[in-house]
């Protein structure tokens, strides 16, 4: 299909289908949020204020400043750690599945090319890896590494490069064998550029797809480490962190400190979610029905 | 089939083997793990002493052979703040985990699949909506989210359930106790349910997605076209024609499904005060216990990979394309 078709076709569907476009518009919002959020935030996300401690949302402190979302156990703006957080999801979500989608790519596409043994080893890491629960090897690669962005990015990128390195290899050996690799061989294409120029733009469809549902998953990903305290540092406002922060609240019921940053995380994912969905619907029409 | 099961067999060992190295080499690269075992003002003598003592001053590849040596005769090391071996401490909460985990795999295959055929025959009716919709949003929220807020409502608002705590039934099983686990069922279930509905609802919706794409792909073929069209009822070929043959990728899904269940109780654990290993391990993450962690990961690893050799094994039994086709 050529890629002008492609993009129209994509258009109109999005513009009919109204999930993914409230997704797309959900995503966006998130985005800018991330971007712009530290100069809308109504506060300092930590500052700390003994005398407005846990504002109900809406409540004002006594000079009369409004609490929209509240405020947590130190005082400190809701809304404005919820900007803040919008950050670290989205950067860790994205960057972790650009390493790992990157990474899983090129050992799946050496594997599926070259085959013979270069093809049994990363196949038998890759076996390794997917035999684990991830989230286990997550906690104890955090743990001797220490929390912090770039380690979570790293540990979360490479728990993904699996789902990449198989779909790569199967898609890559489909196409090895086609007339246009044959030809790029024959004219004497040097190998590393009929991997990247040839092949891999035809390979593209199937891993965009699986990227949109696994920036998904590396942001629950992130949520769960962050409230084990493997996440970003705690002067870090982050998503999960509030939620580890909200425990300590709990049993006295104040609900907003946990169900704001829930929300958040929720819509996010869920908008990667629907936006997977259809991208697979729009990609690969012959597995509209399968889902994962 | 027997070389189906050797080769089967030496796979899971090869992943063992891994698992081995992986968290061995953990631990060393924070640097040198003698510091996690002296005290922070400790003297350079007492270090060196330690240090040798514990074989960190030989080289990589004779400690991995001490560590895998130990591995062999379930000796995962000393736990920091039990100050006993680690693997006892862990076993001592396995069967709480399990029977959480067990709890949570039963709710969310009775439920997931039942909600999945029900979409799959209602396609694009209103109830087939609803179904996909909670499902998508069971994908979409972190468990232990899901957790927190069935606290608050649930647990807090309507106090209708018990928000920590567990009456056991897998340990007086295990002792052979028949008795006591059935006496302790009817007061075990109110613990079971909220954590248990937690660790499950993600996998529930999984399932009803699979489920459901599953029916459709088999409603679709000849062959339940042509039952429909002599007659049969529709339950009947619900039933018989359809559901047997979607099952297949439904129970490949299961023993990786409990993987990621068995995952999920770190955090969930935590949440509910529920005394297994994965409380155990948020415990020891908070005091640096990587011995603790380690011993966990390792032994959460090996029973995952024991279950998913017995279900291909069963499964191999069951589908025979795969008993003679090796």
């Amino acid at each position: 299909m050529k890629s002008r078709a492609l993009k129209s076709k994509a258009l109109r569907s999005l513009l009919r289908a109204k999930w993914p476009l409230l997704a797309v518009i959900l995503l966006f919002g998130i985005t800018l949020a991330a971007v712009i959020g530290p100069s809308v935030a109504p506060r300092d996300p930590n500052r700390q204020n003994i005398i407005a401690r846990l504002k109900h949302p809406l409540q004002a402190d006594r000079k009369g400043h409004v609490f929209i979302l509240g405020t947590d156990g130190l005082g400190r703006d809701v809304l404005s750690r919820l900007l803040y957080g919008a950050r670290v999801s989205l950067v860790v979500g994205l960057v972790a599945v650009i390493v790992g989608g990157a990474v899983g790519t090129l050992l799946g596409m050496l594997a599926g090319y070259f085959g013979g043994w270069t093809d049994d080893v990363i196949m038998r890491l890759a076996d390794i890896q997917l035999a684990l629960p991830f989230i286990l090897l997550a906690i104890i690669f955090l743990l001797v590494l220490g929390p912090g962005v770039l380690n979570l990015i790293l540990v979360l990128g490479i728990g993904q490069w699996v789902t990449y390195a198989r779909i790569a290899r199967g898609q890559t050996i489909s196409q090895r064998e086609k007339e246009y690799v044959e030809a790029a061989k024959a004219l004497g294409q040097p190998t590393a550029s009929i991997l990247v120029s040839e092949i891999l733009p035809n390979i593209l469809a199937p891993l965009i797809i699986i990227a949109s549902f696994n920036v998904a998953s590396v942001i629950l990903a992130e949520a769960a480490l962050s409230f084990l305290g493997l996440g970003v540092p705690p002067t870090v406002p982050s998503w999960g962190g509030m939620l580890a922060e909200s425990r300590d609240e709990l049993l006295s019921g104040r609900w907003w400190l946990a169900f704001f940053p829930g929300v958040a995380i929720m819509l996010t994912v869920l908008s990667f979610n629907v936006l997977g969905d259809w991208l697979r619907d729009l990609l690969d029409p012959r597995s509209a029905a399968a889902t994962r | 089939m027997a070389l189906y099961m050797i080769r089967r067999l030496s796979q899971s060992l090869l992943v063992i083997f891994g698992v081995s190295v992986i968290t061995f080499l953990a631990m060393h690269m924070g640097g040198d793990p003698t510091y996690l075992y002296v005290s922070e003002r400790a003297s350079n003598e007492e270090i060196i002493a330690t240090r040798a003592k514990l074989g960190f001053d030989k080289p990589l590849s004779v400690q991995y052979l001490r560590f895998a040596e130990g591995l062999v005769h379930g000796d995962l090391g000393t736990s920091l703040t039990y100050r006993t071996p680690a693997l006892p401490v862990v076993l001592k909460r396995f069967p709480a985990t399990l029977e959480l985990t067990f709890f949570a795999l039963t709710v969310a295959v009775c439920v997931g699949i039942p909600l999945g055929v029900l979409a799959a025959i209602n396609q694009g009716k209103p109830l087939d909506g609803g179904i996909m919709l909670m499902a998508m949003f069971g994908q979409s929220m972190p468990n232990f989210w899901l957790g927190i807020m069935l606290i608050l409502s649930v647990g807090l608002g309507l106090r209708w359930l018990p928000i920590s705590g567990r009456v056991p039934l897998l340990d007086p099983l295990l002792d052979g106790d028949l008795d006591t686990m059935l006496a302790n069922l009817p007061h075990a279930l109110p613990y079971l349910i909220m954590p248990g509905m937690t660790i499950a609802f993600f996998s529930l919706a999984r399932t009803s997605r699979l489920v459901r794409s599953s029916m459709l792909e088999v409603l679709s073929q000849d062959y339940v076209r042509t039952a429909r069209s002599k007659g049969l009822t529709e339950l009947r070929v619900i039933m018989h024609h359809a559901f047997r043959n979607a099952q297949l990728p439904v129970v490949t899904m299961l023993g990786l499904e409990f993987g990621f269940l068995l995952g999920g109780v770190v955090v969930v654990e935590t949440i509910f005060s529920w005394p297994g290993v994965g409380r155990l391990v948020f415990n020891a993450i908070n005091h640096r216990d990587i011995p603790l962690v380690q011993a966990a990961v390792l032994t959460f690893s090996i029973v995952f990979v024991g279950l998913n050799l017995l279900v291909d094994l069963l499964y191999a039994q069951l589908d025979p394309r795969i008993r003679l086709g090796s």
